[in-house]
C-alpha cells in the first residue's frame, strides 16, 4: 500500500475529504455570520440553531408531507429565512444602536429556546435522513473512495459560496450591501430602504445556514444539538478569517476544515482543539484576523 | 416673493441629540434656483440643520417643507426620494467600493439628472480613476466624487456640507467653478460654509446661524456693505 510519511494514502485522502466536508459547512455558515455581522453588527449566536432548523424542516417535509430532498433544498431555506426575518423585525432590530454584546446575548438565548423546543418535541437521539437516490453510491477514484453525496456537498457549498461572493462583490445590490456595512446612515440618506435591506440580509444569511442544514441532514443525523456542536467552531473560523470579511470567511472555512482533517491523520488527539489553537495564534499576531482590515 | 418660488422652507426647526437640544427654532427659505449658504462658527448647528433636513437626525420638531410637502416626519430614504441629495461633511466615500461604484451608488430617483458624460465633463479627473478604490483618491478628488455622485439622481436640491474644508486653494477654486456651473444648470444648492470669502463667490444669499437659530439674512449683493456686521457674527 502506498504511504506518505508512514500514513496510508487512502487514510490521508479519506481524512482530507472529511476535512473538506466540514470546511464546506464552516464556509457556508461563517459566510452568513460575516454578512450579518457586517451589516447588522450582531454576532448571530442563533446561527447554529437555524442551521439545525434547516435540517429539521427537510426531515419534516419528508416524513410529514412526503416532499423529497430536492424540494427541501428550496423550501427549507425559505421557511427558515422567513422565520429569521420575523426574529429580526420583532427583536433584533431593537438592538442595533446598542453594544453588540446585547445582540450576542439575545441570539444566544434564542438559540437555547429553539434548540429546547426541538429537543422537547424530538428528543436528542437524532433521526436518520436517507441520501437521495440520485446521489447514492460512490466512485472509486483509485487513490480513494468518494461517496457521491459528499462530493455533491462540497460542490454545492463551493457554488453557493462563490455565488454569494459574486453577488456581494460584483452587483449593484452587493454594492448597496458593502456601502451599508460601512455607513448605513448615508446609504439610507441616498434613498435606499436600509431597514428592508437589513431584514433581507439577515434572511439571506439565515437561509444559507438552512441550506447547509439540509445538505448536512443525510451526512449527520438530524438532531436538535447538531447546530450547537458546530457553531463554536464556526465562530472560531470567523474570528480567524476576520470579522466582517466575506472572502475571509469562505477561504478560512475550507482551510480550517482541511487543517482539522490533516490533524486527525497526524495527531488525532489535537483534532478538536487545533482550530482554537490557531485562533489564539492569529489573535496574538493579527487581531483583526487573516483577512480583516483592522480598525 | 411668491410662495411657489420657495423650494425648501424650514420653519421653527428644533433638533435634539439625546438630551441635548441643538437647534432652537431654525427658520429660513431656500428659493428655487439659488445658492444659499448657512454661515456660522463651529458648533452653531449648521451640520445638524443639514442632517435634520435629511432625516438623519430623527429627533426633530417644526416644519421642513420641500415643494410644499411636509417632510419632518419622514425617514431619510423617503426624504431623499422627494428629490433632495446630500453630500456630507466627511464626504462619505465608501472604501469597499471602487470610484465607479461610488459614482453609481445613489439610486436615480427622478428623471432629469445629469448623464455620466456631463458629470465626467465637470469632473474629468474622476474618469481616469473609475477603477481605483474610493478612498485611494486625494482629499480633493474624494470631495469631487462626493458631489459628482449625487448629480445623476435627478434630485434638484443639493445639500453640500462644507465642501471646501481642508482643501488646497486651487481645489477650492475648482469647487467654486463647479457650484456656479451647477447653479447654471438649474440646481438649487444649500451650502454650509465657515469660509465666507468662498461663500461670497458662489452664493445668492447667506443665513447667519448662531446657537441653533438663524440670526440674520444677508443677500450676496449686500455683503460688502455688511462686512463688519458679518465679521462680528463670525468672530473673525
Amino acid at each position: 500500500m502506498t504511504t506518505i510519511l508512514g500514513i496510508p494514502i487512502q487514510a490521508l485522502f479519506g481524512q482530507l475529504l472529511l476535512g473538506l466536508i466540514n470546511g464546506a459547512f464552516y464556509a457556508m455558515l461563517s459566510l452568513g455570520l460575516a454578512l450579518i455581522f457586517g451589516l447588522l453588527n450582531i454576532v448571530n449566536f442563533s446561527h447554529g440553531a437555524l442551521y439545525m432548523m434547516g435540517a429539521f424542516v427537510a426531515w419534516l417535509l419528508l416524513n410529514e408531507m412526503g416532499l423529497d430532498y430536492w424540494t427541501a433544498l428550496i423550501v427549507a431555506p425559505i421557511v427558515v429565512a422567513l422565520f429569521g426575518m420575523v426574529l429580526e423585525r420583532t427583536m433584533l432590530c431593537r438592538l442595533y444602536k446598542l453594544d453588540n454584546l446585547y445582540g450576542l446575548l439575545l441570539t444566544f438565548g434564542l438559540a437555547l429556546i429553539i434548540e429546547g423546543v426541538f429537543r422537547q418535541l424530538y428528543g436528542i437521539s437524532g433521526m436518520p435522513y436517507a441520501v437521495p437516490s440520485a446521489l447514492a453510491g460512490g466512485w472509486n477514484l483509485g487513490f480513494m473512495y468518494l461517496p457521491i453525496y459528499r462530493g455533491w456537498v462540497v460542490l454545492a457549498s463551493v457554488v453557493l459560496c462563490l455565488g454569494s461572493w459574486l453577488l456581494i462583490e460584483k452587483t449593484k445590490l452587493g454594492a448597496y450591501l458593502r456601502a451599508g456595512t460601512e455607513n448605513a446612515t448615508l446609504v439610507q440618506a441616498f434613498g435606499i430602504n436600509v431597514p428592508l435591506m437589513i431584514t433581507l440580509t439577515y434572511g439571506f444569511g439565515v437561509g444559507l445556514a438552512a441550506i447547509a442544514g439540509v445538505l448536512a441532514a443525510p451526512i449527520y443525523s438530524v438532531n436538535p444539538l447538531m447546530g450547537s456542536n458546530l457553531i463554536i467552531v464556526v465562530f472560531a473560523v470567523v474570528v480567524i478569517g476576520g470579522m466582517g470579511s466575506i472572502m475571509g470567511a469562505i477561504v478560512t472555512g475550507y482551510l480550517l476544515g482541511l487543517v482539522e482533517g490533516l490533524t486527525k491523520v497526524f495527531y488525532p488527539e489535537a483534532a478538536s482543539t487545533v482550530i482554537f489553537v490557531l485562533m489564539g495564534i492569529v489573535l496574538l499576531i493579527k487581531p483583526a484576523g487573516l483577512f480583516g482590515k483592522g480598525n | 416673493m411668491a410662495e411657489t418660488d420657495i423650494l425648501l422652507s424650514v420653519k421653527d426647526l428644533h433638533a435634539f441629540y439625546g438630551e441635548s437640544h441643538v437647534l432652537h427654532g431654525m427658520t429660513f427659505d431656500v428659493p428655487r434656483g439659488e445658492v444659499v449658504t448657512l454661515l456660522g462658527r463651529n458648533g452653531v448647528g449648521k451640520t445638524t440643520t443639514m442632517r435634520s433636513i435629511m432625516g438623519i437626525v430623527a429627533n426633530r420638531k417644526g416644519s421642513i417643507r420641500h415643494e410644499g410637502m411636509e417632510m419632518v416626519g419622514l425617514a431619510s430614504n423617503k426624504i431623499a426620494r422627494q428629490g433632495i441629495a446630500y453630500c456630507p461633511e466627511e464626504r462619505g466615500i465608501f472604501s469597499s467600493l471602487s470610484v465607479g461604484e461610488n459614482m453609481l451608488l445613489p439610486p436615480v430617483i427622478k428623471p432629469g439628472g445629469l448623464g455620466l458624460d456631463d458629470i465626467y465633463a465637470l469632473f474629468p479627473r474622476l474618469l481616469e480613476r473609475t477603477g481605483s478604490q474610493g478612498t485611494k483618491l486625494s482629499g480633493g478628488e474624494q470631495q469631487m466624487l462626493a458631489i459628482a455622485r449625487i448629480l445623476r439622481t435627478g434630485a434638484k436640491l443639493l445639500l453640500l456640507d462644507e465642501p471646501t474644508e481642508g482643501l488646497a486653494p486651487v481645489i477650492v477654486q475648482q469647487i467654486g467653478d463647479i457650484i456656479r456651473a451647477l447653479r447654471a444648470k438649474g440646481f438649487t444648492i444649500l451650502l454650509v460654509e465657515q469660509n465666507f470669502h468662498f461663500a461670497a463667490t458662489v452664493a445668492d444669499r447667506h443665513y447667519v446661524v448662531e446657537h441653533g437659530q438663524v440670526i440674520d439674512m444677508i443677500r450676496n449683493e449686500d455683503l460688502a456693505a455688511n462686512m463688519n456686521k458679518l465679521k462680528t457674527y463670525l468672530g473673525v
